[in-house]
């Protein structure tokens, strides 16, 4: 019956995952099938969920709803971190931070690399799933070494990338040994440049990623088309063009959202090769080091929770304006769900 | 009616969608390819250098091989407790990620009760919090359980954060898992419980493998958690450590690079072990 089915079972759980990567995460769960003749559950039951669940609900309460409600009540205060925070300020932080030109510009490179993100990892990285989709040797091998970036440390990338491109690193030594001398730059230094060395860095880290979703859209698309297609004479640009494309826009669409949603929150490379304080000179930095070098770093607990707020609330209305106008279409997703039926 | 629509489809060559190779799609896949391993390979390679060799010529090729860098780092004190430390957190991660988020997700999608639906979208809601947003007050949290400096205030905390997409995984996995096995299985006399342990836990392997890799690999590279939790050297994980290494040894470009490489050398393995569940995983059942 299912012939083709009957090979893949063990990819079932494979074949799951590429489903909720590509759009899961965001939707509800199906409701659960009815089971017909059974009882519901009893005292024992009851127990029985209890203990199966409460332990992981302790833990996410504990470690992640705790400390986000948290950091909404100390961000109301001038608190230093050590004993209760008294001093209340009201909006204060808030204020603070909206005005503070070093956050604006910060948000500003938050922009930027969202913008840039999607619109330079996006062709090239539908570009490369084309190419991996057609039938060539080592083809499973290339698959694997566009991932390899995405799995190392960004720490390991960072280090790598800080002396590769320093003013006597390898890239600037590379093109004085092809005699294209004037060509060479302070790559992470010259702030007209350092923000165009990061979306590179982030390109080169993260393509890899589009690049396997892309993929896994792409097996959804039914042979059936292609044929049609092909007996009707399309050509194989035109094919990619009308069918491929259009069908892939929902792997597409949430491969989006992910983007911005990293985009937004990025730090740990941005950290790791410029630092708190060359960051902002260089032009690189973003909302989550500001959050840390003002924060933490400064000791100043009240003011670093004010900012993961605001990043928080940023975060939240590009994820709620993304899912009314861009995700409708796809799924109904949980955070929509109530608005939208 | 697979097999119906076969016996009718025409012999036509598919290469609408798989067209051959040509050499030029070659040339361009080798040029990506370099372009992905260039700088792996700049970090590997300069290893095997020494620092006059990098200063005189930083993009050349090792003339002579050096091999000093590596194993400085490998018979020097401070590698291997770093991995020492990032081996406990990811196991212990990785344990406590896979027996909460099965017994959770086992719960969400077998049994039927009253606030089932809420309870997931709170599990699932948890994706909208990033440890970013959280790591201010989740530093004043660990440090009121007297857990700074210490290895479980690293780990507790990304259990808590990874069980998110590990119930979103496990929970249409499980809810898979056939009726009649589980009718089967009350029939013969099994209780709720004992379907869990006997049936669904082996059934679910090929799950927790996926869900365990996605923890583990996430854990090795974890880097605010440990960089707010952990101010002592003797606690650090490898990725603190690669950078306090880096900083104190900023002159000496040659050991960095060896130390680096040879940080990346567990995930990059452990990596290619499970290849086939995490690419092959993500990209589905690839029909080429």
């Amino acid at each position: 019956m299912s012939i083709r089915e009957t090979p893949k079972t063990d990819d079932r759980p494979s074949t799951d995952l590429a489903q909720r990567t590509g759009g899961g995460d965001i939707t509800p769960p199906p409701p659960a099938p009815p089971r017909p003749g059974r009882p519901g559950l009893g005292w024992s039951g009851r127990l029985e969920v209890a203990l199966l669940v409460g332990p992981a609900l302790l833990f996410f309460v504990g470690f992640v709803i705790f400390p986000v409600v948290m950091a909404g009540y100390y961000g109301f205060f001038n608190w230093h971190g050590y004993g209760p925070a008294t001093d209340f300020i009201g909006l204060k932080n808030y204020v603070t931070i909206l005005t503070d030109p070093d956050f604006q510009e910060a948000l500003g490179h938050n922009a930027f690399i969202v913008v840039m993100s999607l619109v330079i990892q996006g062709p090239i990285a539908l570009l490369l799933a084309l190419l991996l989709n057609r039938k060539m040797r080592g083809q499973s091998l290339i698959r694997v070494l566009i991932f390899v970036p995405y799995v190392i440390a960004e720490v390991v990338v960072g280090t790598g990338f800080s002396l590769m491109l320093a003013t006597n690193g390898a890239l600037n030594g590379a093109l004085d040994d092809l005699g294209l001398s004037r060509l060479t730059r302070e790559w992470l230094s010259d702030p007209s440049i350092a923000i165009w060395t990061l979306i590179a860095i982030l390109t080169w880290k993260y393509v890899g990623f589009a690049v396997i979703l892309f993929l896994a859209g792409l097996q959804g698309i039914p042979d059936e088309l292609y044929e049609a297609a092909a007996i009707d004479g399309a050509s194989y640009w035109q094919i990619q063009r009308r069918i491929t494309v259009p069908l892939l826009g929902p792997t597409f669409r949430i491969w989006a959202f992910l983007s911005i949603i990293g985009a937004l929150q990025l730090f740990d490379l941005v950290y790791i090769i410029w630092g708190q304080y060359v960051a902002p000179v260089a032009g690189t930095s973003t909302m989550a080091t500001y959050m840390v070098a003002n924060g933490r770093n400064a000791g100043n607990f009240g003011y670093g929770n004010a900012v993961a707020v605001v990043i928080f609330v940023i975060s939240l209305i590009v994820a709620l304006v993304y899912q009314r106008f861009v995700l409708r279409r796809d799924t109904a997703g949980a955070l929509t769900e109530r608005t939208a039926r | 009616m697979t097999a119906a629509l076969e016996t009718i489809e025409l012999p036509l060559p598919r290469r609408s969608r798989f067209r051959a190779a040509t050499p030029a799609v070659y040339f361009l896949a080798l040029i990506v390819i370099a372009l992905m391993l260039g700088p792996v390979l700049y970090i590997i390679i300069g290893g095997f250098r020494s620092n006059s060799q990098i200063t005189v010529d930083p993009a050349g090729w090792p003339k002579p091989w050096v091999f000093t860098n590596y194993i400085d780092v490998l018979t020097g004190g401070s590698f291997w407790p770093l991995v020492f430390n990032s081996t406990v957190v990811a196991v212990a991660t990785t344990v406590g990620v896979v027996v909460l988020g099965l017994m959770a997700s086992y719960v969400l999608a077998r049994y039927n009760f009253r606030g089932r639906g809420a309870l997931y979208a709170v599990f699932a809601a948890g994706l909208m919090f990033p440890i970013t947003v959280a790591i201010t007050p989740l530093y004043i949290v660990v440090r009121d359980l007297g857990l700074i400096n210490s290895l479980p205030g690293v780990f507790l905390p990304q259990i808590a954060f990874a069980l998110p997409t590990t119930i979103i995984i496990l929970v249409p996995f499980l809810r898979a898992i056939p009726d009649e096995i589980q009718e089967a299985a009350f029939i013969d006399g099994c209780g709720r419980l004992g379907f869990f342990w006997r049936m669904v836990i082996p059934l679910a392997v090929p799950g927790v493998i996926t869900v365990g890799i996605l923890a583990f690999i996430g854990s090795w590279n974890s880097y605010l958690l440990p960089l707010y939790l952990l101010n002592d050297n003797a606690t650090f994980t490898l990725p603190l450590g690669v950078q306090a290494f880096s900083s104190q040894y900023s002159v000496d470009t040659a050991k960095v690079l060896a130390f680096t490489s040879l940080s990346m050398i567990p995930a990059l393995v452990f990596f290619s072990l499970f290849e086939r569940r995490i690419v092959g995983g993500l990209t589905g059942a690839v029909k080429g």
